[in-house]
Order: C-alpha cells, then structure tokens, then sequence
C-alpha cells in the first residue's frame, strides 16, 4: 500500500516524503518500544507510533522501516524531522490514536508484521 | 561480497549522549552495504550493534564500537567504561532490565537488548567485571556454507 493511500485511510498528513517514489507498505507494527521494533518488526513495515523522539527515525533506519506514522498528532521536533530527511524515512501525522489506526489499517487489508 | 582483506574501523561512544545515539551502528550498516555484505547480514549486524550501542549509551560513561568484516564473517566488539553486569545469565532473559524509568520513556530499557542481540548474531560472547566494564562480542557469518 502507498503512502497516499495509508494517509487517506488514517486522515494523515505527510511531515517528509521519500525520496525516489513512495515505499510499498506490506506490513504495520505498532508500538511505542523501540526494542520490540528491532526485535519483531520485517522490512518494509509502517511504524505507528506515539513516541516523538528521534531515536523512532534511527530504529526505523536500522530496521529497514521505510515510513513511520505518528498517532494522536504528537508534535515532533525539527531534529527528527530533519533526521527523517536525511535518512529518506517517510514520516506522517495523524490526530487519531493508535488503537482507531490500527483498525482502519487492518480493514483496508494491512496486517501485523508479525503475520508476515 | 568481494573483500580481499579485511576491513576494519572503530566508533567512540559517549554515555547519555541520546542525540547522537546510532549513529555508529548507522554508519556501519551503510559501510556494510557498501561493502556488498547481503541484505540480510547487514540488517542483523546493524540491528545487534544498534541494541549494543543503546546499552552503552544507556549504562556506561563511554565506550569504543570496533568492527572487522572479512569476506568469512562481520565482528563487532563493544568495550564500554560501565558499571558491570552482576548476574549475566539474569541479563540474558527477556523483560530483565536495569535501566532507569527515564530512559524507558524515551523507548528503551524493556530488557530485551541482549536477548535481541543474540537472536541475531552466529556468536556472542559477554565478558564484564563489576566496577570496571562490559565487552561485547558479535560476529556474524558473511556465507551460510
């Protein structure tokens, strides 16, 4: 799924786009853990998140995670911003909190990156 | 992968230091892939040094990441000015963390570093003493045959 299509789905708005065309969305892992990130997410997942924090973008870098969505319209900081530029990580913020995503998601035929 | 000899290099790590927190494991996963080490080895390589940079930053005053990539095999070894690990067998389990409530707000600390680190590396060897530090050992084989 693309970035347009997710961003219609959860009300988003897209904070930094990819570079080189929008990444193919196969999977969402949710969760405000970076460890479990590391631990369980696959490559090419979206991240819904509530945490505002750079490290979310360095995660999202290691773990081959090519967008991250922000859920109950957390503000972030220009370093992450500026770090989801550098490290061409899509990043979009929705005013919708992670539970109401994750069912929006999953009704328009994403599934658990621990279902992939 | 064609390397010839091996290739080594080394990142300093300084305690609390969350700004720049990964960006030595981000650096080595760009040196990896451009190395051509296959997608899969970096991922794993990248993933266990982020945790054990996390832990050093996390726990220690400061610490050295030094890495080695032959065309046999990436290895990653982690020397932090840290406070120890008492029970490493306790370390070792999912959940077990010592990390304090700030630094599990910022994300981290839910005891499933080291756990992590090992699911992803063919070897790991901690060797830590109380009052002085830890070292980290992670190697991870470039072919499967």
């Amino acid at each position: 799924m693309k970035l347009n299509d997710i961003a219609e789905i959860v009300d988003g708005h897209i904070i930094v786009n990819s570079t080189g065309g929008s990444p193919d969305i196969v999977s969402v892992c949710s969760t405000d853990l970076m460890s479990d990130v590391l631990r369980f997410a696959t490559k090419g997942a979206l991240l819904v998140t509530a945490l505002n924090q750079s490290q979310v973008i360095r995660t999202a870098e290691i773990s081959d995670i090519p967008a991250v969505l922000m859920v109950m319209g957390k503000k972030m900081e220009r370093e992450m911003i500026e770090l989801a530029m550098e490290k061409n990580i899509a990043l979009m913020v929705t005013h919708l909190p992670a539970f109401t995503v994750c069912g929006m998601l999953y009704a328009g035929g994403l599934r658990s990156c621990l279902e992939d | 992968m064609k390397i010839k000899d091996s290739i080594e290099g080394c990142f300093q790590l300084m305690g609390g230091d969350f700004t720049n927190a990964g960006t030595a494991s981000s650096e080595l996963k760009s040196i990896l892939s451009k190395l051509g080490v296959s997608q899969e080895v970096v991922r794993r390589a990248a993933i266990a040094a982020f945790e054990a940079e996390m832990n050093v930053i996390i726990h220690a005053v400061a610490g050295t990441m030094h890495y080695v990539v032959s065309s046999e095999e990436v290895r990653i070894t982690l020397t932090d000015m840290g406070p120890g690990i008492q029970d490493i067998e306790l370390a070792m389990q999912e959940g077990y963390s010592t990390a304090p409530d700030w630094v599990r707000e910022m994300g981290w600390g839910a005891g499933m570093g080291l756990p992590n680190i090992k699911k992803n590396a063919d070897r790991f060897k901690i060797d830590s003493v109380m009052g002085e530090g830890t070292t980290l050992e992670i190697v991870i084989y470039t072919r499967k045959d």
